[in-house]
C-alpha cells in the first residue's frame, strides 16, 4: 500500500432507496495535498464525504485511514481518525462565544479549560493565518466568521484530515482567497484537505488533483497542473445523451416579457440576482441553465412580486389583452387580480405551489378563490377544473379531495402544472419542473410545455439536466453567481459550452 | 453490517376507515374504565360500578344539574370555538384567559356603570358588542407584533393572560365596597345585564349565543374565502405569498376574530353564570379549552362532543368526591386517565405498531 495515502475508497455503494448516490466509488486522498471533488449537483459528492464522517454508513465497500481499514460509524468514530468535516450548514450555538463553541462537548479536565483552550487556539490561528475574536457571540458573526470558526474547531480537535462542502458558495470573492490561503498552509503543513466544489476556477486555483464523480459514479481523477477547463466540464458533464424530445420552430414571436437590470439582494446582503437583462417571447421556450443557487429560484420569484427588488429592476410585461405593465412594485396579488396571465411552477411544489393538505379542487382553486361574489367560495368552476385537469393529465388520485400531499410526486406535479396551464397563462414559468420525477411524467411535463410553447405562451425552462436543456429549449440563458454569463441558441449549443458559462463567470464582469 | 429490522417499529398510518377510527376509540374508553375500575378497587376498596354510577349522577341526577352540565359545556366549547380560527392558522393564542377576562370585565363594567341608566336589552347588546371588541383588543397586540417582527405568539399571548388578570384584580379592587376581596353579585336586585329567563330557563340564552356562534366559525372557516385564506397561510407561508394572499392582514384579523370571540365567552360567563367578575371567572378554562380544540382535530362540530365529555368529567369527579368522602384529587385521577387513554388512541388512528417478524421484506 502506499503510505503516502491519507484515506483509501474502496468500491463504496450507498444507496436512498431505489437511488444509488453512490455506485463502487474507490479514489483516494493523500496526504500534504488539496483535493477538489467536483461533480455537478446530485453527483454523489457530499454523500461520499458524510460516509468518512461518521453521517451514513457504506452499503458496500471499504475505507482505509492510514492504509488499516476502518469502520466509521459516528461522528465520534471520524474525529478519533482525525477526519473533520465542515458541513454547508454550520453546526454552531448562537448565544456562545467563539472559544465556548470549540471547547463545547469536550471533557474539561483533558486540558480543555478556557484558559488553556485559548492558548492553544491561538496557537492554531497563528499557525494556519486564521483571524479570530475568540469572545465574539456567533450571533454578532457573518458567515465567513463562521466558516472561521467551524475549520478551527475541527483543527483544535486534532483533525488531519479536513473535508469542507461547497466552501466558498457562501463567500465573497476576498474571503475566498483568505480561506484559501488558510488551505495552502495546512497543506504544507502536512495535512489532507478535501474541498467539495462544482467551481472550475477555484479548482483550478487550490487543488492539486482533482477526482470527479457523475450520477454518482466514479469517473476518474486528474492532476491539475496537467488539465484544463475543458477536460473538467467533459468529465463532469459527459457525453451528450440524444433525447427524443420534440422542438418545433414557431415563425410567430411577440415579445412577452422584458427584463431589465434585475437586481435582488437577499437577507445575508448577498446580490443573489445581480443585474439581469433579457427578453422573453411567445412560442418559444428560454431554458435556464446554472449551478443550484444561482439565482434561478430568486429570479423567477421577483418576477412574480415575491421577491423586493432593488432600484432600477425592471420586468415589462406586454400582454394580450391587458396592455403593457410593469410588474416590479406590483404585489402577487395585483399581478393575479390584474387578470395577467403569469404562471408560475416554483421547484417547492408542496412548500409554495400547493397546499399539501388540501385536496385538488381546493388546490385549483388557489390563486382564484378571490372571483365570484360574495365573501363565500365557489366551488363550483375548480371543480370542474379539477375533474378535467384528472382526466387530461391521468393524475392518479383516489378522489379530488385526497390531500395531495398524499399523492406521488409525479402527480402531484401534474396538479401544480395542471392548474397552472389550466389559467390559459401567457407566460409559464417552471423551476425544475421534472426533479425527481419518472421518465415517463417527466415526457408527460416536457410535452405539455411544448404544447403551450404551441398555443403561443412563452415558456421558461429553469432546468439542471443539461441535455434537457439542450433538448427542449429555442435558447438557453446561462446564470452564474446571479448574473447572465451567456444567452446561446439552444439548438446549436453544446454541453461543454453551457457547463464552461455555468462554473466560470466570464472575466471583466 | 447487516442492517437488523428493530423490534418494534411505529408506522404512518393514514388511511384509517371511519370505522376503524371509532372503534379504536371505544376500545380505548373501555380500556380506560378498566384501569380506573383497578386504581379505584385499589385505593379505596370500592365497588368501581357504584363509583361509575356515582360519576353519571353528579352530571345528570336531577334537572338542574343537568342543565348546569349543558350550561358548562356551552362556555368551555365557546372558547374552544374562538381559539379555532388562530389555530387553524397555526397561531398558537394560549392567551383565551386573557381575552375571556377581559371580556368579561368589560362586560361587568358596562354592568355597574350603565345597569340602571338604559334599558337591559340594550345594554345585553352593547355589552355583547363591547366586550367582543375588548377581547379582540387583547388578540390584536400578539398578532401585530407577529405579523410586524415575528415574535413569538405563544408566549406573548401568555404573558397577556397576566397582564389581564391584573387589571381584573385592579378592578376588583375599585369596586369593591366591602372591602372582602370580591365585587359580589352586580345589579343583584336590578338584574341589569342579567340574561333573562326565557321560558323559564335560566339558561338558554347561553345555549343559543354558543350554538350559533359555533355554526358561525364552522361555516366561516369551511366556507368563506376568509376561511381559506387562514387554512392556506397555516399550511405554508410561501404558498400564501404565492397566491397573492396578504398574510400579516390575515394574521391580524384572524386574531382579531379569535380575541373576540373568547371576549365574548368572558361575556356569557359574566352576564349568564356568575353576574360577577374575578381571576376566577375564566377558571383555567382559557387551557382547557386547549385541549378540547386539539382532540376534535380543530372541528367545531367535534368539540361540542369533547367540551361535554370534559364537563362530565369533572362533575363526576365532584361528585364521587362527597359520595364516598374521597378528596377530589382521587376523582380527577380517574378523569385524567380517561382523558390519557382518549389522547393515546389518537396516535393509534394515525400511527401503527409493526413488530419485526410482521415484515415480510
Amino acid at each position: 500500500m502506499d503510505n503516502n495515502c491519507a484515506i483509501q475508497l474502496k468500491n463504496i455503494t450507498k444507496s436512498f432507496g431505489a437511488v444509488k448516490a453512490n455506485d463502487n466509488v474507490s479514489f483516494d486522498v493523500r496526504k500534504h495535498e488539496i483535493l477538489a471533488l467536483l461533480g455537478e449537483n446530485g453527483s454523489g459528492k457530499t454523500t461520499v464525504m458524510n460516509m468518512l464522517a461518521g453521517i451514513y454508513y457504506p452499503d458496500e465497500g471499504e475505507i482505509f485511514v492510514d492504509g488499516k481499514q476502518v469502520s466509521i460509524k459516528d461522528p465520534k468514530d471520524a474525529f478519533d481518525l482525525g477526519i473533520g468535516m465542515i458541513h454547508q450548514h454550520y453546526k454552531l450555538i448562537d448565544v456562545f462565544t467563539a472559544l465556548e463553541n470549540i471547547v463545547l462537548g469536550l471533557d474539561p479536565k483533558e486540558n480543555n479549560d478556557l484558559v488553556t483552550a485559548r492558548n492553544r487556539v491561538n496557537d492554531i490561528c497563528s499557525r494556519y493565518g486564521f483571524e479570530i475574536d475568540l469572545d465574539m457571540k456567533v450571533y454578532d458573526m457573518n458567515v465567513s466568521q463562521k466558516q472561521t470558526l467551524e475549520i478551527i474547531k475541527v483543527l483544535y480537535r486534532g483533525a488531519d484530515i479536513l473535508i469542507l462542502d461547497e466552501p466558498t458558495a457562501v463567500l465573497t470573492p476576498q474571503e475566498t482567497e483568505k480561506l484559501f490561503n488558510i488551505l495552502r498552509n495546512m497543506r504544507n503543513d502536512g495535512k489532507s484537505v478535501v474541498i467539495i466544489t462544482h467551481k472550475l476556477n477555484e479548482v483550478l486555483e487550490i487543488s492539486d488533483r482533482v477526482t470527479i464523480l457523475r450520477k454518482g459514479q466514479y469517473i476518474g481523477t486528474v492532476n491539475t497542473s496537467e488539465t484544463n477547463e475543458k477536460e473538467l466540464t467533459e468529465m463532469m458533464v459527459g457525453e451528450k445523451i440524444t433525447l427524443d424530445i420534440n422542438r418545433d420552430f414557431i415563425e410567430e414571436k411577440h415579445k412577452r416579457l422584458e427584463v431589465k437590470n434585475l437586481t435582488v439582494i437577499n437577507s445575508e446582503n448577498k446580490k443573489v440576482v445581480d443585474n439581469v437583462t433579457f427578453d422573453l417571447y411567445s412560442g418559444e421556450i428560454l431554458g435556464i441553465a446554472g449551478i443550484s443557487g444561482s439565482g434561478q429560484k430568486e429570479l423567477l420569484e421577483a418576477i412574480m412580486g415575491l421577491q423586493k427588488c432593488e432600484e432600477g429592476s425592471s420586468v415589462v410585461y406586454y400582454s394580450t389583452a391587458h396592455g403593457v405593465h410593469e410588474l416590479v412594485g406590483l404585489s402577487t396579488r395585483e399581478i393575479i387580480s390584474f387578470g395577467l396571465h403569469l404562471a408560475f411552477v416554483p421547484e417547492d411544489r408542496l412548500g409554495m405551489g400547493l397546499v399539501g393538505n388540501m385536496g385538488m379542487t381546493d388546490n385549483v382553486m388557489l390563486k382564484r378563490y378571490r372571483k365570484g361574489a360574495g365573501p363565500f367560495l365557489h366551488h363550483a368552476q375548480p371543480l370542474r377544473m379539477a375533474t378535467k385537469i384528472r382526466e387530461e393529465l391521468e393524475v392518479d388520485t383516489p378522489s379530488l379531495d385526497y390531500p395531495v400531499r398524499r399523492l406521488s410526486g409525479g402527480n402531484v406535479q401534474k396538479v401544480l402544472v395542471g392548474r397552472e396551464i389550466n389559467n390559459k397563462p401567457t407566460v409559464l414559468m417552471t423551476a425544475y419542473a421534472v426533479r425527481g420525477l419518472d421518465i415517463n411524467t417527466s415526457y408527460a411535463i416536457y410535452n405539455l410545455l411544448n404544447e403551450q410553447k404551441k398555443r403561443g405562451v412563452a415558456v421558461v425552462y429553469v432546468g439542471e439536466d443539461l441535455d434537457v436543456l439542450l433538448a427542449l429549449s429555442d435558447r438557453i440563458l446561462v446564470l452564474c453567481n446571479g448574473k447572465v454569463n451567456g444567452l446561446l441558441d439552444g439548438r446549436s449549443a453544446n454541453k461543454e459550452e453551457v457547463g464552461l458559462l455555468m462554473t466560470n463567470l466570464k472575466g471583466g464582469e | 453490517m447487516a442492517n437488523k429490522q428493530p423490534l418494534i417499529r411505529i408506522r404512518k398510518k393514514e388511511d384509517r376507515s371511519f370505522l376503524e377510527k371509532i372503534l379504536i376509540k371505544v376500545i380505548f374508553i373501555i380500556l380506560a374504565l378498566v384501569i380506573s375500575a383497578l386504581f379505584i378497587n385499589s385505593v379505596t376498596k370500592l365497588n368501581p360500578l357504584s363509583v361509575y354510577s356515582s360519576m353519571f349522577k353528579g352530571a345528570f341526577s336531577t334537572p338542574r344539574r343537568i342543565w348546569i352540565t349543558v350550561r358548562d359545556t356551552c362556555l368551555l366549547l365557546s372558547i374552544a370555538v374562538g381559539l379555532t380560527p388562530a389555530f387553524r392558522m397555526k397561531f398558537w393564542n394560549t392567551g383565551a384567559e386573557g381575552q375571556m377576562l377581559i371580556g368579561g370585565l368589560m362586560s361587568a363594567a358596562m354592568m355597574i356603570y350603565l345597569g340602571d341608566k338604559i334599558p337591559s336589552a340594550l345594554l345585553l347588546v352593547l355589552m355583547f358588542v363591547f366586550s367582543a371588541i375588548a377581547g379582540a383588543v387583547w388578540g390584536f397586540l400578539p398578532a401585530f407584533f407577529k405579523a410586524k417582527y415575528n415574535t413569538n405568539e405563544t408566549l406573548f399571548t401568555l404573558m397577556m393572560n397576566y397582564v389581564g388578570i391584573q387589571i381584573v384584580e385592579f378592578f376588583v379592587d375599585v369596586w369593591d365596597k366591602k372591602q372582602s376581596h370580591s365585587v359580589g353579585i352586580i345589579n343583584g336586585t336590578s338584574h341589569a345585564g342579567w340574561f333573562p329567563s326565557i321560558f323559564g330557563q335560566q339558561y338558554i340564552l347561553n345555549v343559543l349565543i354558543v350554538v350559533l356562534l359555533t355554526a358561525a366559525v364552522f361555516i366561516y372557516l369551511r366556507y368563506t374565502k376568509h376561511g381559506y385564506e387562514v387554512a392556506v397561510t397555516g399550511e405554508s407561508e410561501s404558498t400564501a405569498r404565492y397566491s397573492g394572499i396578504n398574510v400579516p392582514k390575515v394574521i391580524i384579523r384572524t386574531m382579531l376574530l379569535s380575541g373576540a370571540l373568547c371576549g365574548l365567552a368572558g361575556f356569557t360567563e359574566v352576564a349568564g353564570i356568575s353576574h360577577t367578575i374575578s381571576v376566577e371567572t375564566s377558571g383555567g378554562r382559557g387551557f382547557t379549552a386547549i385541549i378540547v380544540a386539539w382532540l376534535a382535530k380543530l372541528n367545531p362540530l367535534v368539540m361540542v362532543i369533547y367540551s361535554f365529555l370534559i364537563v362530565f368529567l369533572n362533575k363526576g369527579a365532584v361528585q364521587i368526591a362527597s359520595d364516598f368522602n374521597l378528596n377530589e384529587y382521587a376523582s380527577n385521577i380517574i378523569a385524567g386517565i380517561l382523558l390519557f387513554c382518549i389522547l393515546a388512541s389518537e396516535f393509534y388512528t394515525g400511527y401503527e405498531i409493526v413488530f419485526r417478524h410482521k415484515e415480510e421484506q
